[in-house]
């Protein structure tokens, strides 16, 4: 079955693949960074004793989160068809895919932004409220800043999922890597193009964690 | 100093509500009545738990009171909203145990935040931290980041940070409490220049009596959220009445034999042991000596510690008496004409100091 493989035919595939990847990845993580920030933050701030406590909110952002992020994602995309055909008009593609990963990505984030602020010192928002800071100005001027770092780190750790995400959307034709590697490698008993879409996705998540821990470091001063 | 309150509690009560299973509802200001005079440092000390913290957090309305009135500068702040509140605690400045800095920002950042939110033009906000960190001794350290300056230092920080705004109240919550020894001593200096130079009234929880003895004019003592006693520091110190204050006191001068002590002292010394409390006015030590060399009884210092409160002298000397028992009892009775004398008894015939603190006794006596 092995047969010489033909990357003249493959790679300008392979540079398709990648921009589809790249695209998926970084509409979904620009959506998720401003819906997973405003949400973590709100759920954070409406918990019980929290600066904006606000049960009903807090229920019905805490429920969501929790009723979304468990679904695993192969299904979650399937699910998300009939609403991903009522906003985009159309179920299979790249476009298509970006709404449900979106989604996921912003719940994701939701919640490591909330874990991030819960290790935030309670201290430091009381010493913010003492000097006659209003709600909103403690949000912006002392949660976000005081917890820049692990919210870095946060972001660098759901870019990684999103990648991950990107590989499974290929089922409804939304290509990227990894329908690449399933379709010209796989399908086709070619491990060598499996393995060429494995080092280009293996390369892509070490520059972005590279990235990631470069700027936290500059955003943690400690 | 001015008597015109600048904090008064009135019947002020705090309630946290338990959850209604696992927590129980805590009464942590129970019905308290106090006032704070313009220009004092003022003290509240207590146990942990106490309801100190929660005390003070009422003044700036952190939390909010349940009942009562807490009236500051004339306004009672349960009355106040939101942006009156606001208002108010830019007016008040506050320090923490734990400095709590925003780490994110440089010395002068943090300084600079409470000038920021009372909406100083930049110009004026630069100059106003350039002055604040020359007054806390921090003028090179404008452009580190917290986590490069020691505890003391960062104290400095806070403080700096609670007069940006110019306040006329300043609260320290257990602002030394995280500190060593020598650096709490030059945060109280601190505290003390800024009430002395500045005129600006302090109100300081504690539950180190060191930094009432060296920093406050006057002192409430509290436990289990009421305010069991209260008045000038000499005076609540130097006479504690409740229990409570004569053990903060006692744990604090270490001035009187704690009940295993006793039992060691009783081995040595068998006689008759009684404690003589050393106060500037009553009697003094040399009434005491007054008294040995009047009576025909020995008395060797067995145990003892005098210290000042208020820069006034005050501890106890612990004698064992040797004598006719008859001249032991005019003697005693002499000393107890000026002074606290507490009969300690003998080892045959031991008596208990009902406001012992320390280790306990290991067995039998005392």
């Amino acid at each position: 079955m092995n047969r010489e493989t033909d990357w003249e035919y493959l790679l300008p595939l392979l540079g398709r693949a990648v921009g589809e990847t790249v695209q998926m990845v970084g509409i979904s993580l620009a959506l998720a960074a401003v819906l997973g920030l405003v949400m973590g933050v709100a759920v954070y701030v409406t918990r019980r004793g929290g600066v904006l406590a606000n049960r009903a909110v807090f229920a019905v952002l805490n429920v969501l989160i929790n009723t979304v992020r468990p679904i695993p994602f192969i299904i979650f995309v399937v699910a998300m068809g009939p609403v991903v055909m009522l906003v985009v008009g159309r179920t299979i593609g790249t476009e298509a895919a970006i709404l449900p990963m979106a989604i996921m990505a912003s719940v994701a984030f939701a919640r490591l932004v909330e874990q991030a602020l819960v290790a935030l010192d309670p201290g430091v928002v009381e010493a913010a409220r003492a000097m006659g800071a209003s709600r909103w100005r403690v949000i912006w001027s002392v949660l976000i800043p005081e917890t820049l770092g692990p919210l870095v780190l946060a972001f660098t750790f759901l870019t990684v999922a999103v990648i991950d995400m990107s590989a499974v959307v290929g089922m409804i034709g939304a290509g990227g890597l990894g329908d690449f590697a399933i379709r010209h490698g796989y399908q086709r008993f070619n491990w060598e193009v499996v393995w060429v879409a494995v080092a280009l996705i293996v390369v892509l998540v070490q520059v972005v964690q590279l990235l990631g821990n470069m700027l936290a470091r500059r955003a943690l001063r400690r | 100093m001015s008597t015109a309150p600048i904090v008064s509690f009135r019947d002020t009560v705090k309630v946290f509500p338990g959850d209604g299973r696992r927590t129980a509802e805590v009464r942590a200001v129970d019905g308290v009545t106090l006032d704070v005079h313009a220009g004092e440092v003022f003290g509240v000390i207590g146990w942990s738990g106490a309801g100190k913290s929660t005390l003070v957090r009422l003044v700036n309305a952190l939390e909010p009171a349940t009942s009562g009135q807490v009236v500051v500068d004339g306004q009672d702040v349960t009355t106040l909203g939101e942006a009156q509140l606001r208002r108010l605690r830019a007016g008040i400045g506050m320090i923490f145990q734990q400095f709590n800095l925003l780490s994110s920002r440089t010395v002068a950042g943090n300084v600079a935040y409470p000038l920021a939110v009372a909406g100083w033009p930049r110009a004026e906000r630069r100059a106003r931290v350039a002055e604040l960190l020359d007054f806390v001794g921090l003028a090179d350290k404008a452009r580190q980041y917290p986590a490069q300056l020691s505890g003391g230092q960062k104290q400095r920080v806070g403080i700096a940070r609670a007069l940006a705004t110019n306040p006329r109240l300043l609260l320290a919550d257990e602002a030394t409490s995280a500190l060593d020894a020598e650096t709490t001593q030059g945060v109280l200096d601190l505290l003390r220049r800024v009430n002395r130079e500045l005129g600006i009234t302090v109100v300081v929880i504690t539950h180190e009596m060191d930094v009432v003895k060296y920093l406050c004019d006057r002192v409430a003592v509290m436990a289990d959220g009421k305010v069991v006693e209260h008045g000038d520091v000499y005076d609540v110190l130097a006479r504690p009445e409740h229990p409570v204050t004569r053990r903060l006191v006692g744990t604090a001068l270490r001035d009187r034999p704690s009940p295993a002590a006793l039992e060691r002292l009783r081995r040595r010394h068998p006689g008759r042991i009684v404690t003589v409390a050393v106060r500037e006015d009553g009697t003094s030590s040399h009434d005491l000596t007054r008294a040995l060399r009047e009576h025909p009884v020995d008395g060797t210092i067995v145990y003892g510690g005098i210290t000042e409160i208020a820069e006034r002298p005050y501890g106890s000397l612990t004698l064992e008496l040797d004598g006719e028992p008859a001249h032991v009892e005019a003697f005693l009775a002499d000393l107890a004409r000026s002074t606290t004398v507490l009969d300690l008894g003998t080892a045959a015939d031991p008596l208990a100091d009902p406001d012992a603190v320390g280790p306990r006794a290991t067995g039998g006596a005392a």
